[in-house]
């Protein structure tokens, strides 16, 4: 995509650099409608702080308490939401579509 | 994501370098491809096609399942002239994702009151290009008609080597235009680059379907493979 986001990959390296604990958290798959292409990232600071999105805000609780874990593990892992997936993560997206969000600690 | 890693991809994007992260989302294995590597590089056709169309998506190679996370500077637009077909072409590029910015000395064409919210310079090419970074993730076309600010701009844009350079002008000005130009030592390679007449013959009558005829040949620059670039052209 046309890299017109905020800078939130400069805030990652400060927040890093700063000596924070960072996740990113990128869509890399996309079904039907889903608000955000594959590529948009959210960061995460361990303080919950975050910038960015991956969706239109309706998974991004849920993927900041995800990106929580992964700050503490370093173990990188793949999420996934949808229309109606109240057994996974209790969040969906009400736009019908389905995205998988990667999530990976940053440093 | 290693540190060394972003940070070596906030350099490219700074310096309006496109590249692609590929991830490995099993093991989360990354590395950094630049552009400038693609060529060596084994998923090569992969990353030539991702780029082109902007676009980030999976793949598999070798049985794992890639990820390719394209990062391109943003398109730039510098139209050359502040003329009636630049205030249609202006929005319909902003609509398309572009930075646009319109340079013509002639301050009674560049008026904000005839284009609000584009931002302006009304400045000669000499003057006003140099500042704006004119590089190859910018579409330069020069629609003054007056060679005293058309032919200076376009030297500017050979030397950046713009990825789309247009200028205005029936075939008969564009054969004077190259005389001009080579006499100022442009190369025939360089001429060889210039769009004219401008746009795709779509049989525009109107400065906004002249505007739709140059965006979609912009499009079709950026986005098509060289073969079918050449049909389209």
């Amino acid at each position: 995509m046309l890299d017109r986001d905020e800078d939130i990959l400069k805030a990652a390296e400060d927040w890093q650099k700063a000596g924070r604990g960072v996740a990113l958290a990128t869509v890399v798959e996309t079904w039907g409608s889903a608000p955000r292409p594959a590529g948009s990232s959210l960061v995460i600071n361990d303080e919950g702080t975050f910038l960015g999105s991956v969706s239109g805000g309706c998974v991004e609780g849920a993927v900041v308490t995800e990106a929580m874990d992964v700050i503490q593990s370093g173990k990188p892992r793949m999420l996934e939401f949808g229309v109606a997936d109240e057994t996974a993560w209790n969040v969906g997206l009400s736009c019908g579509g389905t995205i998988r969000v990667f999530v990976e600690k940053v440093g | 994501m290693k540190l060394a890693i972003l940070h070596e991809l906030n350099a490219e994007r700074a310096a309006r370098r496109p590249a692609i992260l590929v991830t490995d989302t099993e093991n989360g294995e990354q590395r950094l491809v630049k552009a400038a590597d693609f060529a060596n590089d084994p998923l090569r056709a992969e990353l030539d096609k991702q780029l082109r169309m902007g676009k980030s998506g999976n793949v598999e190679a070798g049985g794992k399942k890639l990820f390719l996370n394209v990062y391109a500077p943003t398109a730039k637009l510098v139209i050359v002239g502040a003329v009636h077909i630049s205030q249609a072409l202006a929005p319909l590029a902003r609509s398309l994702g572009y930075d646009v910015t319109v340079v013509d000395p002639r301050t009674a064409f560049a008026s904000p009151e005839r284009f609000p919210d584009i931002p302006l310079v009304a400045e000669w090419p000499d003057t006003a290009l140099p500042p704006l970074n004119v590089d190859a993730y910018t579409a330069f076309v020069a629609v003054t008609h007056d060679p005293k600010i058309d032919d200076p701009a376009l030297l500017h844009a050979f030397e950046r080597n713009c990825f789309y350079i247009g200028a205005l002008g029936s075939r008969k000005t564009h054969a004077k235009r190259g005389d001009r130009l080579r006499a100022q030592g442009a190369k025939d390679a360089d001429i060889a680059r210039i769009h004219a007449p401008i746009g795709l013959a779509i049989g525009a009558v109107s400065p906004s379907e002249i505007a739709v005829s140059i965006m979609a040949e912009i499009t079709a620059v950026l986005r098509l493979p060289p073969k079918e670039k050449e049909e389209a052209a």
